[in-house]
């Protein structure tokens, strides 16, 4: 299992991605420059968090357009894994490896601290460690999370378990008091039709150690690891 | 040949920039405001002197990466010279 994390210039969670699987899982893991296109060594590779390109334009947009993420659309189309995390999450919906988009925040301000969500589907390859209707505790740091779908796909996506996470309070009760920046459904994280491509905007990387206040991430890249 | 691009945010797509604006022209004494959507503008300066294909490159550009179709709309304008 050899895992990449993909590197664009103002990426910033690389480095914790590259740590946590490195030092905590124990696999072998290289970073990838956006300009490099030659992926093919790689089973699973992971587009972390931070603020690409400097969100000009739209969060994740100028990252989109480049070799590495053209290069992306070829190898989730051989079934490998693609992860986005955060600003990743962004980047696979605005190259359309992910439905929907994410807008500012509703009320406007970046939020940043521990949130609960609840597991919508365990049969995919990055929820198998976890179980359906259970709660973990992950940070978010993001301006821009609403998640954002037009109806008819997501009917789509809900049909074909497409929603994997939602936002939830400590008891896994789904509400408005419990959705942090007024993302449609409470969706925290989603994946393609094929459940090989996962996006989701709280940083399981930020939740590997006790130290840290939460393992809760650890099940997440967990279970990437049975693939 | 300048194309000036106008982007704003989709009708029903939710526009917090554009509530605080609002909010805020309120709270100057401004009482008519009665809604604002905040979006950008870009201009792109391209050599071309075929005004029908600069059009056609516009589109192309605001499809593939300056708009964002589930969210934005656009409208452009193409100054010759």
């Amino acid at each position: 299992m050899k895992f990449g994390v993909a590197v664009y210039p103002g990426s910033n969670c690389d480095y914790d991605t590259y740590y946590v699987i490195r030092d905590i899982l124990k696999k072998d893991v290289d970073f990838i420059d956006y300009r490099q296109t030659d992926i093919d060594k790689f089973d699973c590779i992971i587009v972390p968090g931070g603020f690409s390109f400097g969100d000009y334009l739209r969060p994740g947009a100028l990252a989109s357009h480049t070799p590495l993420t053209y290069a992306l659309r070829d190898f989730a189309e051989k079934d490998k894994f693609v992860v986005g995390i955060c600003n990743g999450f962004q980047i696979l919906t605005e190259a359309h490896l992910l439905p929907g988009v994410l807008l500012p925040n509703s009320h406007g301000k970046f939020v940043c601290k521990h949130q609960f969500l609840r597991v919508e589907n365990d049969k995919t390859a990055f929820t198998n460690k976890l179980s359906k209707g259970q709660v973990v505790k992950l940070p978010i740091a993001h301006h821009d999370g609403n998640y954002f779908v037009d109806e008819d796909t997501l009917k789509q996506m809900e049909e074909n378990g497409q929603i994997i996470l939602r936002y939830c309070d400590e008891n896994g009760n789904v509400s408005d008091e419990s959705n942090p920046n007024g993302s449609i459904l409470n969706i925290a994280g989603v994946s393609n039709k094929n459940k090989n491509v996962f996006g989701l905007m709280p940083h399981p990387e930020r939740a590997c150690e006790s130290l840290l206040g939460s393992e809760d991430g650890l099940l997440f890249l967990k279970s990437l690891l049975e693939i | 040949m300048l194309i000036k691009f106008f982007i704003k945010p989709r009708k029903g797509v939710l526009d917090p920039q554009g509530r605080a604006v609002s909010e805020n022209l309120k709270s100057l004494g401004f009482n008519n405001v009665e809604k604002v959507f905040v979006g950008k503008y870009i201009e792109v300066y391209i050599d071309e002197n075929d005004k029908e294909k600069a059009k056609k490159q516009a589109v192309e550009m605001a499809k593939k990466a300056l708009v964002n179709d589930l969210i934005e709309d656009f409208e452009f304008e193409i100054v010759e010279g």
